[in-house]
């Protein structure tokens, strides 16, 4: 492949360049904070650094699997999803109330935030750049089906959809089906096939060719 | 306010693109653009809600055009000046007029206990909830110029309260006058065709976390 035809020409040279726009705009700004000895720049480290290995979707995965395996705890999951949750350690900022949304073969719950980009924060991390774009807001509450079709699922008209707009400080998870073809696997196996997308509803779970057995 | 922000229901905006292995930031700045605003949160100058309302008030053309770490900086630096922890000239020059030592900065040592404690926007006040679930509720047609949970897609409409989430502050005054006028919140169901005509699905809905100031009974 030739240089002027690397599809990520652009972005391996970023280093190279001078600061511009809003990378110059925030360097500004936090500078400005730390001299003003508002912001501590070593808490900043932190913080991202939890945000990029501490938090994601594996943790909402682990508390799905649990739901499958355990009867008990998918009831308690179900009642008070914050306190089950919990249970797990995952709680705080931007998960501070939780409910948990059961797909099954009739239902299926789709989660948006239309107004701004409310997002489960300690079970699914930080949300993905779809989630929060404006295509997505706009049109997941006029036509589900439509945004789901895009992204691979073909809901049958017999099935309801329910679509959530987290408009006040309650976030959503959805609780997928679990897919056939899984019986005897441990909670372990279980939480390795739970994506980000059927956690937000747009997707359902698969078993991927490799682990059919 | 009917601003951009608010977007449910638009048409226009395109695909859905869904980026394969996405990182969790694209670039160093927008990194720190996240840890910046959780970090000026330690402050308490303003909450989440405030939050939210300065960048609803970016302009409509701005706000569209913007990346949404972009608008996070925006929104950022419009909560610094409106409540006085940095100066239109700091902004300017980007050099400090004054220096603070303020207890309130978040610490490296803090940062886990901070992002784990939860920030009450659930209250201990006991109010009488105006609605039980299965109550039929019709939301008000208002068009507040400040900040509202409510979005237009749902106003006007008629919808049923499926869950008492219990007493919340309402974001709506929370806003604007800090006022946390403590109500019970909702999740109020609305038929699809209800809110989008008889062209939607007779079997879909969509929830709406709803408020009693939001509501009057049909």
């Amino acid at each position: 492949m030739s240089d002027h035809d690397h599809p990520h020409h652009e972005e391996e040279h970023e280093h190279d360049r001078p600061l511009s726009g809003p990378a110059l705009r925030a360097k500004a700004l936090e500078s400005l904070l730390v001299e003003k000895g508002l912001v501590d720049p070593k808490a900043l480290d932190e913080l991202i650094d939890t945000y990029e290995t501490k938090v994601g979707p594996r943790n909402g995965a682990r508390i799905v699997a649990r739901a499958w395996v355990d009867p008990a705890y998918r009831k308690r999951l179900l009642a008070d999803a914050t306190t089950a949750i919990a249970e797990f350690g995952f709680i705080g900022r931007q998960g501070e109330d939780m409910v948990v949304l059961e797909n099954t073969p009739k239902v299926r719950n789709v989660v948006v935030c239309t107004l701004c980009s409310c997002y489960p924060w300690p079970v699914l991390g930080l949300p993905p750049v779809w989630y929060k774009s404006a295509p997505y807001r706009a049109r997941a509450v006029i036509d589900p089906r439509g945004v789901l079709k895009e992204l691979g699922e073909d809901v049958p008209s017999g099935v309801e959809v329910r679509v959530w707009d987290s408009t006040a400080e309650l976030r959503y998870l959805v609780l997928p089906e679990r897919p056939a073809g899984t019986e005897g696997w441990s909670e372990d196996e279980l939480a390795e096939i739970v994506t980000r997308d059927a956690m937000i509803g747009v997707a359902q779970v698969k078993v991927p060719e490799r682990s059919k057995r | 306010m009917n601003g951009v922000h608010d977007m449910g229901g638009m048409h226009g905006m395109g695909p859905v693109e869904v980026e394969k292995n996405e990182p969790v930031f694209h670039s160093d700045w927008e990194a720190r653009v996240h840890a910046l605003n959780i970090a000026c949160s330690s402050h308490r100058k303003w909450n989440i809600d405030m939050g939210r309302h300065s960048r609803e008030r970016i302009p409509p053309a701005e706000y569209l055009a913007a990346t949404y770490y972009e608008k996070w900086l925006r929104g950022l630096e419009m909560l610094l000046l409106e409540n006085g922890l940095v100066t239109a000239k700091e902004l300017e020059t980007g050099r400090a007029e004054s220096k603070t030592s303020e207890a309130s900065v978040l610490r490296p040592s803090e940062v886990t206990a901070y992002l784990r404690v939860r920030r009450l926007a659930r209250l201990d006040d006991e109010v009488a909830p105006k609605f039980r679930p299965g109550d039929r509720v019709l939301t008000h047609n208002d068009h507040p110029i400040g900040h509202t949970r409510l979005p237009r897609y749902a106003r006007g409409r008629r919808g049923t309260v499926e869950r008492d989430h219990g007493v919340f502050i309402f974001p709506d005054t929370h806003a604007m006058t800090r006022d946390r006028k403590p109500q019970h919140c909702y999740s109020v169901r609305f038929a699809a065709r209800e809110l989008w005509g008889p062209g939607a699905s007779a079997r879909d809905s969509v929830y709406v976390d709803l408020w009693d100031d939001h509501l009057d009974p049909v």
